[in-house]
């Protein structure tokens, strides 16, 4: 009987066309040259997949999976028979736990009820859908092609079909968004029937058509200000309606939480398959080839489709405890830092940096304001971490 | 065959002064000086094909790379004349060519009987040629005027020589047309040298006067003198003694250059030549200077001996402060062979431990930091640089102020500041912006003169503080590059000036100081303010940045509080990015100087510190 943890993200690196601001490792039918038909390439991607997990079951031995995440590229695309097979696969290998929350990306334009009913039926138990914005001028800056009234009626949707876990995906910072546009879209979100949402300021990174047009001058960039101020407007909101905040972007109903997320922020045990995708097992981290076709390659010549990987050091080991868990609330102790760390925290408490009830039981838990500074935090806390500061 | 070779020429220490005619080329940047020298090293064929490279004189690379000549050498050259088929000896002596080394180029010119003046035929000449026409003709020399680069399809002969014959008092018909590049004229040219130049006079019984015009520090040998024997004989077995500081020195070597070194028996009156004597520091062997027999020494030193005289100062920080000791090691190789380099300890509260140092001028001071970082590999920043004040307190006194943190708190009853007279030549159209240029920085109008229909020479007074402060790039970028500017110190003027200090949150940092005039005072604090501004990032607080003069702010600007300071995203393949990205930034801030509670990336205080208006020029020059 295993007892070993090892959670799965399932990479799908296929989207119907790319968004101006983002660079996730995905691609369109025109970049791959692909004529195929779409069953087509997810039933074949589908076996690449399987016999990577069947590497992982070699690698990693037995173990019980308490949480599988399809993410993207936009997985929604996929056949629910071809992510059930990969579920199947998974539950055949290794040990399904009980409660297994298992986690679809969507796009509100590639679902349907039909569809939907099949994501259930393979055994998919929560949603989250794109959502981004509900102002069509942002969608239009961000590049995205959804129309924002269709991620009402597939949440609506998915609720009639029968999931209890749904979540949306807002992002806030965008060139041109106002103050006023941010709270439409927060109340559009709220409206809806869902369980969780997660809110993120926008990042333009270099190599996307964004960035390309920053700097060209044809759209603004973002202003950090702004979206501070969003960010504070956002977590107000989303308590009021009540939500809470479980990690520095992402709010839920009670018992609602990405199980998958904690599970990165807390250091476990996982699995990244399909191109590009990052693993961590016991303090490595590796990742695979990007490219579609060169995971294609390694995985019919049968061999490991990594492409690269890092031993962490105990230094390293304690900086992502420090820096993952000041995003979560009480993740991180007052007896686990020396004297010259706690100095620095309450020097962030006078500030109002700090939640005062929680640093006065012990816990270390950021306040709206020192959320939004919680890098600055962690690289106070470990400037000097010649010895290792924490876990003393 | 005008060239002899050197086994028949005549010798060293034994060659008569009527067979020996001493000159210098005078020329500009650029004006194919180093090329018409490497012909005449060809010509001569003391230099052979195989042996023969670009700019065979220059010794440095910077040399080579900025087209300019440091430091002087003398070449000795046997020459057949074509016109009376005498053998003579020609020694050429190459001259600094720039303004911050007119002491360097005035002697050696004392060292020679003539001068070729040489201009590119499609520039016309420029200022600091012209500034060294001018100390040769106060030396009485000869002057051959010589057009070079006849070969350009763009060339302007007659133009420019009617410029030189206005010049020298010629008729433009004498000026002698050559290309360096074809050879054209070379020969010609040798043969006009030793009918035109006077030989050398001296007395061959009188104790010996050698003139100094030049000192080299090598590694191998120590210090390389080079001498133009005046009066009497200098022989290996002579003890010498310098006659401004009374020091014997052994006689180790005696040679001539030609151009490689070649010991001979001695130098006779009218030789150029060299001589080490074991001495390790450029210092204990001052151009200008006069040597002697020390068991027969002549009590009267050549004239025209000075000491070579910092005009211009500024601080040199390693940017990694662990390097000190290697900028101190690098600074004491470089005075070996820099008499007017000099250097003083400075510790500055943002920039750390490093060296207040003295140059002759701007280009001065470029080369040496360019030498430190080349040489030795440091990275270096440079506080703005300064002149010297004399500054005159209300008790009564005297500071000599070459740094603004020393500039006394206290009333002030008077400060003084260097002036320099100013030439600057250019075409007639850009009259208007170069005296605007000129009167914005303080400058008072001497005079102005037409060189020719279109090419003008004006003159002003200008506080050597406004040179200092980019007066160059800016008469070059309102001039489209076309102006040239020399310029000489001529005493010190009582000035209405301030210092300026720059507070970062109440905290004054040292390095922003200024000493400014008053009615620039207010354009100094915005311009550095706004700078700082653009240059600091925004932290946790709020930074107020301040220029004040004395207890009186005049201007401020503020850095608003840091809101946000988080990556929003972090999932599973974030984790490595983002931890890396945080190693990162904590290096970075490492590297941040602490000014109080501010951190200051070194990035602004070089960007902030280089009076480059374009920060993007500023950072391609690190």
């Amino acid at each position: 009987m295993a007892t070993n943890e090892l959670s799965f993200y399932i990479h799908i690196p296929y989207c119907v066309k790319r968004c101006g601001y983002c660079d996730f490792n995905t691609y369109t039918p025109a970049e791959l040259k692909i004529e195929s038909s779409l069953q087509e390439v997810s039933t074949s991607y589908i076996d690449l997949l399987l016999d990577e997990l069947k590497l992982a079951r070699s690698t990693a031995g037995p173990a019980i999976i308490p949480t599988i995440f399809f993410g993207g590229g936009t997985p929604s695309l996929m056949s629910p028979r071809d992510l059930g097979r990969v579920i199947e696969y998974l539950a055949g290998e290794f040990e399904l736990a009980e409660n297994c929350e298992i986690t679809l990306e969507a796009n509100p334009d590639s679902i349907s009820r039909e569809k939907l009913e099949g994501f259930l039926a393979a055994g998919i138990n929560r949603l989250s859908f794109g959502m981004q914005s509900a102002v069509p001028h942002v969608l239009a800056t961000l590049d995205r092609t959804h129309n924002p009234e269709n991620v009402a009626k597939s949440v609506a949707l998915a609720r009639e079909v029968g999931f209890t876990e749904v979540s949306v995906d807002l992002i806030y910072g965008t060139p041109g968004e106002s103050l006023e546009d941010w709270q439409v879209s927060i109340d559009a979100a709220l409206a809806m029937p869902i369980t969780h949402i997660s809110a993120y300021a926008l990042i333009v990174e270099t190599g996307t058509k964004l960035a390309a047009a920053i700097k060209r001058g044809e759209i603004a960039s973002p202003d950090d200000d702004l979206m501070a101020e969003k960010y504070l407007i956002a977590d107000t909101a989303f308590t009021d309606a009540g939500f809470s905040w479980y990690e520095l972007s992402n709010w839920s109903r009670s018992g609602s939480q990405a199980r998958h997320n904690i599970a990165y922020w807390e250091g476990a045990n996982w699995w990244g398959a399909g191109p590009g995708a990052h693993s961590h097992i016991n303090g490595r981290r590796w990742w695979n080839v990007k490219h579609p076709s060169a995971y294609r390659d390694r995985i019919t010549a049968l061999e490991s489709p990594e492409l690269g990987f890092e031993l962490l050091t105990e230094d390293e080991k304690n900086l992502e405890r420090v820096l993952l868990q000041i995003r979560i609330p009480g993740g991180l102790k007052v007896d686990e830092f020396t004297g010259r760390q706690i100095a620095i925290l309450n020097g962030y408490q006078e500030r109002g940096a700090l939640d005062s009830n929680a640093w006065s039981a012990g816990h270390l838990t950021l306040s709206r304001e020192g959320r939004l500074i919680a890098d600055a935090i962690v690289r106070d806390l470990t400037i000097n971490l010649n010895q290792p500061d924490i876990g003393l | 065959m005008p060239a002899i070779p050197i086994s028949k020429a005549p010798q060293p220490a034994s060659t008569n002064p009527a067979q020996i005619r001493n000159f210098c080329i005078i020329a500009h940047i650029d004006h194919g000086k180093s090329t018409l020298a490497d012909r005449m090293l060809g010509i001569t064929e003391v230099v052979d094909q195989r042996n023969m490279r670009a700019q065979y004189l220059d010794r440095m690379d910077i040399e080579r790379e900025r087209g300019i000549t440091i430091k002087s050498q003398a070449v000795r050259l046997p020459w057949q004349s074509s016109i009376d088929g005498q053998d003579y000896i020609l020694n050429m002596i190459d001259t600094p060519g720039h303004v911050d080394f007119t002491y360097e180029v005035s002697r050696s010119l004392a060292a020679c009987e003539g001068a070729i003046l040489l201009v590119d035929c499609a520039q016309g000449i420029e200022a600091q040629t012209l500034a060294n026409l001018y100390l040769a003709m106060e030396n009485n020399l000869t002057i051959i005027p010589v057009l070079n680069k006849i070969d350009l399809p763009n060339a302007q002969p007659e133009k420019f020589a009617a410029e030189l014959a206005k010049l020298i008092g010629c008729k433009p018909e004498d000026c002698f047309r050559v290309s360096g590049k074809t050879g054209e004229g070379v020969k010609e040219l040798l043969d006009e040298i030793v009918k035109q130049i006077p030989a050398p006079v001296g007395d061959p019984a009188a104790p010996a006067r050698a003139l100094i015009f030049d000192s080299v520090y090598d590694s191998y040998r120590g210090v390389v003198t080079y001498v133009r024997v005046v009066d009497g004989h200098l022989s290996t077995r002579d003890q010498i003694q310098m006659i401004s500081t009374g020091v014997r020195h052994e006689m180790l070597e005696v040679g001539v250059i030609s151009p490689e070194p070649l010991p001979s028996k001695g130098l006779g009156v009218g030789e150029v030549g060299y001589l080490i004597t074991g001495v390790k520091d450029v210092r204990q062997s001052r151009v200008g200077d006069t040597i002697t027999n020390y068991q027969k020494p002549a009590s009267i030193p050549l004239a025209g001996y000075k000491d070579p005289k910092p005009m211009v100062f500024s601080g040199l920080f390693p940017l990694d402060g662990a390097e000190y000791p290697m900028l101190r090691e690098a600074l004491d190789k470089l005075q070996l062979n820099d008499a007017a380099l000099v250097f003083e300890p400075e510790s500055s509260a943002a920039l750390g431990f490093g060296f207040r140092c003295g140059f002759l001028g701007l280009l001065h001071m470029e080369i040496v930091r360019e030498r430190l970082e080349r040489e030795a590999g440091l990275t270096l920043i440079s506080t703005a640089p300064n002149v010297v004040y004399s500054v005159l307190t209300d008790d009564g006194k005297e500071l000599t102020v070459t740094n603004p943190s020393e500039y006394p708190d206290g009333k002030i009853a008077s400060v003084r500041e260097p002036i320099v007279r100013a030439t600057v030549l250019a075409p007639s159209e850009f009259i208007g912006t170069i005296m605007e240029l000129c009167q914005q920085r303080r400058g008072v109008l001497l005079g102005m003169d037409y060189l020719s229909e279109d090419r003008v020479e004006i003159r002003y007074h200008v506080p050597l503080a406004e040179i200092v402060f980019d007066f160059f790039d800016q008469l070059k970028s309102r001039t489209r590059g076309y102006a040239s500017l020399d310029y000489e110190p001529v005493g010190e003027e009582e000035g209405d000036l301030v210092k300026v200090d720059i507070l970062l949150q109440s905290e004054k940092v040292d390095a922003f100081s200024a000493i400014v005039h008053r009615e620039k005072a207010y354009a100094y604090g915005l311009m550095m303010t706004s700078k700082l501004r653009e240059l600091i990032p925004r932290q946790q607080f709020e930074i107020p940045i301040q220029a004040a003069i004395g207890g009186k702010i005049i201007a401020r600007e503020n850095i608003r509080a840091i809101r946000k300071d988080v990556l929003a995203k972090c999932y599973g393949g974030d984790i490595s990015r983002k931890r890396k990205l945080l190693e990162k930034q904590k290096e970075g801030k490492k590297r941040m100087k602490m000014v109080g509670r501010v951190e200051v990336p070194q990035e602004a205080f070089i960007a902030a510190l280089t009076t480059d208006a374009d920060p993007e020029k500023a950072k391609a020059k690190k």
